[in-house]
């Protein structure tokens, strides 16, 4: 058998026990066998002395081939067995995935606040201000510049806290609208505002009432503002928030700082207007107040009302979300129950 | 109809809910053998025998009509009345009292309010009792605005309706047959002191009355109104009060005493029993009815009792008039009387029917009573009608409520209106009838127009003109963010009451200040405005805690209230942000130990706030014993360029135990103020090319040095190069001296224009170990 045979005989002997390894050692095994001092390498190349001057380098290259060939077997064998032994060992290092996570602190945006930003995005939207001022407020701004001189019978719509006789906890955030109409610059533009934040009103706390809440109104001043739009803008803004199915509608009711007043309804959210324990099986649910701003409130805020005219609207949010999620009791929203408030962590 | 006018609150069957209910002719009445209050009674109800009905009530007798609830009949409440025995004694039914019926205990008649109803002798036997109460029909309920008072009575609602469904309304009138033999004026004399007290002021005199019950059609009707029949006098005035919406007041003419009658202000300290039994102590601010000497009634608002009308009264002296809306006000709400007639006049009254009104009582009186009016009314002030004219145009109707209404449509809605109207090419010069005095200005017009015409009609559109961009302000902008900040930081917002109690009004008070306090408050726990935020947080944490939501972390954004010593100008609204955390920050979980909130778990929440804000480098942190409602040792002052912002800490335990808390970490901070600050915004700086180099160095020091001073030290000595301090580890105790701690820090250097060289990295080392030891004596690990 020549040299050149015997290369090949060993080199197809030891791919075949190459393949058929399973383990490392083996393969280990198997290269000190074939390439070690020991082995059938050595040995051919040691055969090779006895070759002529002119065939030695030719076989000595043809044996460095073929100790090549064997050795990058080996070595991608060895990658592979190691990669399953790896694999082996992973498999061992198995978890429970159903275990819960590492609890991340994650706090919740009071369900009020929510829907004060919801209605104030609303509004930025439409190009209105956000606005506010002084919870205490001076007797003069929350009543008489809304048109309710002192002993006016629409005193007891609002039951008040007073700190003084000229000095009360604001009953709505109407005193900011007459403190801004009375600085705004009409030449840099029409007043669209809103003026969100807490108010109060002398009512003992029960399951509907509540000494303070919070409410939203706004207010646009401008040349030739048409009730039209008061019904438009309110169209918009109760479609943004119940839903774009959503229909209104306009009661006539009294306020004293607008006229005409009206009470708006929207069509109920819950049966879509056929009936249902939300809207009382009316249809309708009631929602907020509205109204044409009375010409006596623009004169005395300095607007002349034969020019300009307005719209105004409010809302309360706890009633918002009383009705959104159908919470049952006002005095949820200050008890601060944590299992109330983590409730609204959920972004629908 | 609530679309176009007055809310329709409720409509309901006054018979709703009962049936079998029927006359019955007590034939014969006898006690029960076996009780000291029944008795057995033979009841005729229309069938071929009598039924033997046992009954309770202490005025039960025979020969009487009475209403009978047959076996197999429903009363109110939803009671079934089925046969039974009583003692022994078989019962084929039940007698009833009129709350028996569902009409409220306070507005049944005096004479039946303890026991059964009788009714008129010429009810026929068997018939349902309903027609004859006045039960077979509908009640609307109307819920009437304060502008609405017109509505306020029978005749001005029917001219709503009338308008809503395009209808005239049309009254029955009572003439007045007066009897000449002789004159009201020669009967009393009338005089009104001051004429804006009492605009219109009148007396009609009715003689030879005879006091007895109303008819029962007329009592039906007060009691579905909400009063109680008295007799045919009073029932009078309170019928004409829902018809007219004219209060009146029926005065015993012979317990007047004199025969004249003064309408003048009350002296301060005058006495006035009033109807109801109770005197009344008066000021200037109530209008009275005298005699001319002493007291008769408080005008408008209750009459005396020493003048009221009774059995023996055989001459009526019937009052109509106009009294001033606030004077009447403030007596009502003075006495807290408020009455069906005190509310009217407050919101005002037809001025044009108080004559008519009056002759309309007058004439009803006589009718009822079997007297006679007295010939003339004696009038001490009577108003002046001023026709109330309003202009309008067509195209301001159009402007203002964005409609295309014609001529035609607006002449249509004055109609339906009972408008009178002059139209001058589109100019309208609108009459008011005085029916409607709510309506005075073009504004008021609009309204009519637009509600008559009907608001779903009115088209949708948005604002024109020139709009320019909403947006939130610098601070909303900021307010937002420090919410999304603290609510990442596990931190949930909490919403407290602006009022609490004086006391914890005043608790972590980070200013001089007096209390903001009602004058009037409706319980001990709302007196006074809040101070601080921290208290009403305590309270919501101990309101968990007590429910076993044991861990909580929350904040709170909002309005505190510092007040100057003046008190009547406003208070100083201060907004502030609080935090406030109880138990543990890190609950015990299968793979994690708990760890409970401490000082640095809420410092390093700040911490980030302040980095947010761009302010990291303006805020100084001290120790701080100031506060006497926080933790001594463990609460620190926050400075903001030198400057008070408020602080961070933990509660003192005996203020927590006062809370009903084992322990709370709490911070506030005057939000306002670090809104205002002016900070640094984003300056980029290329992220550096060249490896930072860190290096670590480990100090004794004395105890007291704390690590804000250490770390301003180093970053002074280390100069450019280097980038960051951290301390990575403090220890004292075991081999360390007493009175000294250990800290170690880690320090990075970078130089972002080149590769550090270690000769660089020594010097600043060296200038940092330098300054650490003299100005420090610290030595060097
Ligand atoms: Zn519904």
């Amino acid at each position: 058998m020549t040299l050149k045979k015997q290369l090949e005989d060993l080199r197809d002997r030891a791919i075949k026990n190459i393949d058929s390894t399973l383990t490392l050692n083996d393969l280990n095994q198997i290269r000190v066998e074939i390439l070690g001092k020991k082995g059938p390498m050595t040995e051919v190349l040691r055969g090779m002395k006895d070759l002529s001057a002119s065939e030695r380098p030719v076989v000595g290259s043809y044996a460095n081939e073929i100790r090549d060939v064997i050795t990058e077997k080996i070595e991608k064998k060895k990658i592979f067995l190691e990669a399953v032994k790896l694999n082996q060992t992973l498999k061992e290092e198995k978890i429970d995935v159903t275990l819960s996570g590492k609890k991340v602190p994650q706090g919740v945006r009071h369900v009020l606040s929510q829907t004060l930003n919801e209605i104030e995005d609303i509004f930025l939207g439409m190009g209105y201000e956000i606005i506010e001022g002084y919870e205490v407020e001076k007797d003069y701004y929350n009543f008489e510049r809304m048109n309710i001189p002192k002993e006016h019978p629409a005193r007891d719509m609002q039951d008040t806290f007073y700190i003084t006789d000229d000095v009360l906890l604001r009953t709505h955030t109407s005193p900011v609208q007459a403190r801004t109409m009375e600085v705004h610059d009409f030449s840099r533009g029409p007043l669209r505002m809103i003026s969100p934040g807490k108010v109060f009103r002398r009512d003992t706390d029960d399951a509907t009432h509540s000494h303070q809440f919070n409410q939203v109104e706004g207010l646009v001043v401008d040349k030739g503002i048409t009730m039209g739009d008061l019904k438009g803008t309110l169209e918009v803004m109760v479609k943004k928030m119940f839903g774009q199915e959503r229909k209104i509608r306009l009661r006539p009711s009294y306020f004293p700082f607008t006229e005409p007043s009206v009470e708006v309804d929207v069509s109920c959210f819950k049966c879509g207007g056929t009936g249902c324990n939300v809207c009382k099986h009316t249809g309708w649910i009631e929602i907020l107040g509205a109204g044409m701003v009375h010409p006596n409130v623009l004169e005395m805020s300095g607007i002349d009302s034969n020019e300009y005219s307005g719209f105004a609207f409010g809302l309360g949010a706890e009633r918002v979300a009383m009705l959104r999620y159908g919470i049952n009791d006002i005095r949820h929203f200050y008890q601060n129950d944590f299992r109330f408030l983590e409730q609204f962590k959920i972004k629908e | 109809m609530s679309l176009t006018g007055i809310e329709v609150e409720n409509v309901r069957r006054l018979d709703e809910g009962l049936k079998k209910i029927v006359v019955g002719f007590i034939k014969d009445c006898r006690p029960h053998p076996d009780s000291d209050h029944l008795s057995i009674c033979q009841v005729d109800v229309g069938e071929a025998e009598p039924s033997q009905i046992i009954c309770g009530a202490p005025n039960v007798q025979a020969d009487k009509k009475v209403i009978v609830a047959l076996p197999g009949a429903r009363i109110a409440g939803n009671i079934k009345i089925k046969k039974g025995k009583m003692r022994g004694e078989v019962s084929n039914g039940m007698i009833c009292s009129l709350q028996e019926l569902g009409i409220a205990d306070n507005v049944v008649p005096k004479a039946y309010s303890e026991g059964i109803f009788f009714l008129p002798d010429d009810s026929k036997v068997g018939m349902s009792v309903f027609p004859i109460l006045g039960m077979d029909d509908s009640m609307i309920e109307l819920s009437i605005t304060p502008n609405r008072a017109d509505a306020l009575s029978m005749r001005g609602t029917a001219f709503e309706v009338g308008a809503v469904y395009r209808q005239k309304p049309v009254f029955t009138d009572k003439k007045v047959i007066e009897d000449d033999s002789a004159a009201a004026d020669q009967l009393i004399q009338v005089m009104v002191e001051d004429e804006a007290d009492a605009p219109t002021y009148k007396i009609r005199m009715i003689k030879d009355v005879k006091i007895k019950e109303s008819p029962l059609w007329l009592q039906n009707r007060l009691i579905h109104a909400g009063i109680r029949p008295i007799n045919n006098i009073v029932d009078v005035t309170n019928y004409c009060l829902l018809e007219f919406g004219q209060p009146m007041h029926a005065f015993d003419y012979d317990k007047i005493q004199t025969v004249k009658i003064v309408v003048r202000r009350a002296n301060a300290g005058e006495k006035l029993v009033t109807l109801d039994g109770e005197q009344r102590t008066l000021t200037a601010d109530n209008i009275l009815i005298t005699n001319g000497e002493t007291p008769l009634a408080l005008a408008g608002v209750m009459g005396g009792l020493d003048s009221e009308i009774t059995e023996k009264t055989t001459t009526v002296a019937l009052e109509s008039a106009v009294f001033d809306p606030i004077s009447i006000r403030k007596t009502a709400k003075m006495f807290n009387l408020r009455s069906e007639s005190s509310s009217r006049f407050e919101k005002g009254i037809n001025v044009a029917t108080v004559q008519e009104a009056c002759d309309f009582a007058g004439a009803m009186m006589a009718e009822l009573s079997g007297g006679t009016v007295v010939s003339k009314t004696v009038t001490a002030t009577s108003m002046k009608l001023k026709p109330v004219l309003v202009k309008i145009t067509l195209a301001k109707i159009n402007r203002s409520l964005g409609t295309t209404l014609t001529i035609e449509q607006v002449n249509e809605i004055f109609a339906a209106l009972g408008f009178k109207y002059d139209l001058n090419h589109d100019q309208y010069e609108v009459t008011i009838p005085p029916r409607r005095w709510d309506i005075a200005i073009e504004a008021d017009i609009l309204e009519e127009v637009a509600r008559i015409y009907g608001y779903d009609r009115l088209p949708s559109t948005l604002p024109g003109g020139q709009v320019q961009p909403g947006s939130l302000t610098k601070s909303q902008q900021l307010m937002r963010a420090t919410k999304t900040l603290l609510e990442g930081s596990g931190l949930t917002e909490a919403i407290s009451y602006a009022l609490t109690t004086e006391e914890k009004a005043a608790h972590f008070l980070q200013k001089e200040s007096f209390p903001t306090v009602l004058q009037f408050p409706m319980s001990e726990e709302r007196t006074t405005m809040r101070m601080n935020l921290i208290s009403g947080l305590l309270d919501d944490l101990a309101y968990n805690v007590s429910r076993k939501n044991e861990n909580i972390a929350y904040y709170e954004v909002g309005r505190v209230f510092y007040q100057n010593k003046s008190a009547d100008s406003l208070p100083i609204e201060e907004n502030h942000l609080a935090i406030a955390v109880t138990g543990n920050w890190q609950e015990k979980d299968w793979q994690t130990i708990k760890q409970p909130v401490d000082f640095f778990v809420i410092k390093g929440i700040i911490e980030n706030l302040f980095s947010m804000y761009g302010l990291t480098n303006q805020i100084t942190y001290q120790n701080s014993q100031d506060y006497p409602e926080m933790h001594p040792g463990r609460t620190a002052r926050i400075l903001l360029d030198g400057e008070n912002i408020g602080f961070i800490g933990q509660v003192h335990p005996i203020t927590a135990k006062k809370y009903g808390l084992e322990s709370a970490f709490v911070g506030e901070l005057n939000i306002q103020q670090i809104f205002a600050a002016d900070r640094k915004g984003i300056i980029y700086k290329e992220v550096s090319k060249y490896p930072a180099v860190k290096r670590d160095i480990a100090l004794l020091v004395d105890e007291n040095i704390t690590n804000q001073s250490l770390r301003s030290g180093i970053h002074a000595a280390g100069g450019r190069l280097l980038h960051r301090v951290e301390l990575f580890d403090l220890y004292q105790g075991k081999n360390i001296e007493k009175g000294k701690k250990s800290l170690a820090y880690t320090l990075t250097f970078m130089d972002p224009e080149t590769t550090l060289t270690e000769e660089e990295i020594n010097q600043a080392l060296n200038k940092i170990q330098k300054r650490l030891r003299s100005d420090f004596s610290a030595e060097i690990r």
